[in-house]
């Protein structure tokens, strides 16, 4: 390969790190040669991306199918109101480039699947994931394993922060430990409702990305100790931090003792997702304009919504709120005598809710609306705002 | 009394306590004195045979009870014992 040269342009731009003496322009010349693939264009995207770039590395892949969304700006920084609706990997492309010409940005608007991973990782040296839920982060795991490269790990909820380097290559040619070492299946569907228990703070991606950014470089520039076998946690309330001890897993199908899995798989059904429609599909619904036609006609029927309170305070249908928690306590609050009709966000608690309610206590009047609060705002009432 | 240090999500089920004095002579010990008080937590630890569940990992201090002796872990007096959920987003 030629040897990697900078102009006098780059070797201004890059002087803050030519003059430590531990990185120097040997570790300038490494991130130049480096080809990082960055999972995800969203909150540990925005930092993650670029101080990647800011930094140098010479080529940075960019994978997310997602267009830029109001409820984004609380914490993607890379993006503006004016970019609302736009393809997130063609803003990033846009500011990557202003911010420093010298590198090569290389998008994927597509989402990242098991037909498409091995092929996109390929051409990279470092993956950086930065991706939002299970499936995707077993596939990018499971792709890096299998294509032996480096994945390092950065994982947000609420206000706990992960950060790891999985996979990583060790001198004596044995890998680091990776994420199904750590964790061999997902939580399932439900046990953690999805949006009633979503959320994150905003800043949080900042702090985690950056850190992440942080292991790329010091991954791609051998400099200090990547955080290989060792898992950092920050929680952003008590302003803990711990550096946990990562072991590998005898029984990790990709690399254990017995291997049993040699490609990808469908990581929709391994993290039981698909499965729970099937359990909410026999309730009996009504659409929001059905809803509609009753509250027009003032038909008399109770209106009971399942959301937690600081749901009901950002958007609601003027409903009995009674969190689906709290569903049983407040048994007797529902009427037996004459429809009532159950919603939620998108329908799914509200399903569960019907669901218990029928099963334990025999209700027979009573109505999923279809779609929840989120298909009123679209089709009734768009004043109401959406989250 | 050991300590076990409750992760953010899982906080709403021990009246949002960032940790919980427990007693117990082993790990499994601790996490049933834990369960024993805030029952909810319990399906989010422990699989219905009492083993701990695949999306947790289980430390006393920085070392994963699995490089010890598991659940059947012995524990100090003053033992930090973290639970450590698998996270993905804030959409998940």
């Amino acid at each position: 390969m030629a040897e990697v040269t900078f102009s006098k342009a780059e070797l201004e731009r890059y002087s803050r790190h030519l003059i430590i003496p531990e990185f120097n322009i040997e570790g300038q010349r490494k991130l130049k040669e480096a080809k990082v693939l960055v999972v995800g264009t969203g909150g540990l995207g925005a930092p993650l991306i670029q101080y990647l770039s800011a930094a140098g590395v010479g080529t940075i892949g960019i994978v997310d199918f997602d267009v830029v969304d109001d409820s984004n700006l609380q914490r993607q920084v890379l993006f503006t109101s004016a970019d609302v609706g736009r393809p997130k990997v063609e803003v990033a492309k846009e500011r990557i480039e202003a911010q420093n010409p010298f590198i090569q940005i290389i998008t994927y608007n597509t989402q990242l699947t098991s037909e498409n991973a091995l092929e996109i990782i390929r051409d990279y040296d470092v993956v950086a994931d930065g991706t939002d839920n299970f499936p995707t982060r077993y596939l990018v795991n499971d792709a890096c394993v299998l294509s032996d490269k480096v994945n390092v790990y950065a994982s947000i909820f609420r206000f706990d922060g992960q950060v790891s380097v999985f996979n990583h290559l060790h001198e004596d040619g044995t890998r680091g430990p990776n994420y199904r070492d750590l964790f061999p299946s997902p939580p399932p569907p439900g046990l953690v409702p999805s949006c009633a228990e979503g959320g994150v703070l905003g800043v949080l991606p900042g702090i985690i990305g950056s850190l992440q950014a942080n292991e790329v470089i010091k991954v791609i520039t051998g400099i200090g100790e990547p955080l290989s076998g060792r898992m950092f946690i920050f929680d952003a309330l008590s302003f803990e931090t711990r550096t946990l001890n990562l072991r590998k897993d005898e029984k990790n199908p990709l690399n254990g003792k017995n291997p049993t899995q040699t490609e990808l798989i469908d990581y929709e059904m391994f993290c039981g997702i698909g499965q729970e429609n099937g359990q909410t599909a026999n309730v009996k619904e009504i659409t929001v304009k059905e809803l509609e036609s009753w509250q027009a006609e003032k038909k008399d029927f109770q209106l009971i919504d399942v959301r937690e309170g600081y749901e009901y305070d950002i958007a609601n249908l003027g409903g009995e709120l009674i969190p689906l928690a709290k569903v049983e306590k407040a048994v007797n609050k529902i009427a037996s005598d004459k429809e009532v009709v159950i919603h939620c966000r998108s329908g799914k608690r509200s399903a569960d809710a019907i669901q218990l309610l029928e099963q334990k206590y025999g209700f027979k009047n009573l109505y999923n609306l279809k779609g929840g609060i989120l298909a009123y705002a679209d089709e009734i009432d768009q004043s109401l705002a959406k989250y | 009394m050991a300590k076990i240090i409750i992760p953010t999500p899982l906080r709403k089920f021990t009246n949002n306590q960032k940790d919980v004095q427990v007693k117990g002579q082993t790990v499994i010990e601790a996490i049933n004195d834990l369960i024993n008080e805030y029952p909810e937590i319990g399906n989010n630890i422990l699989n219905d045979d009492g083993s701990i569940r695949n999306f947790v990992r289980v430390f006393i201090g920085d070392e994963d009870i699995q490089a010890l002796k598991n659940e059947d872990t012995a524990i100090r007096e003053d033992a930090v014992i973290s639970i450590i959920p698998a996270i993905a987003g804030g959409i998940s």
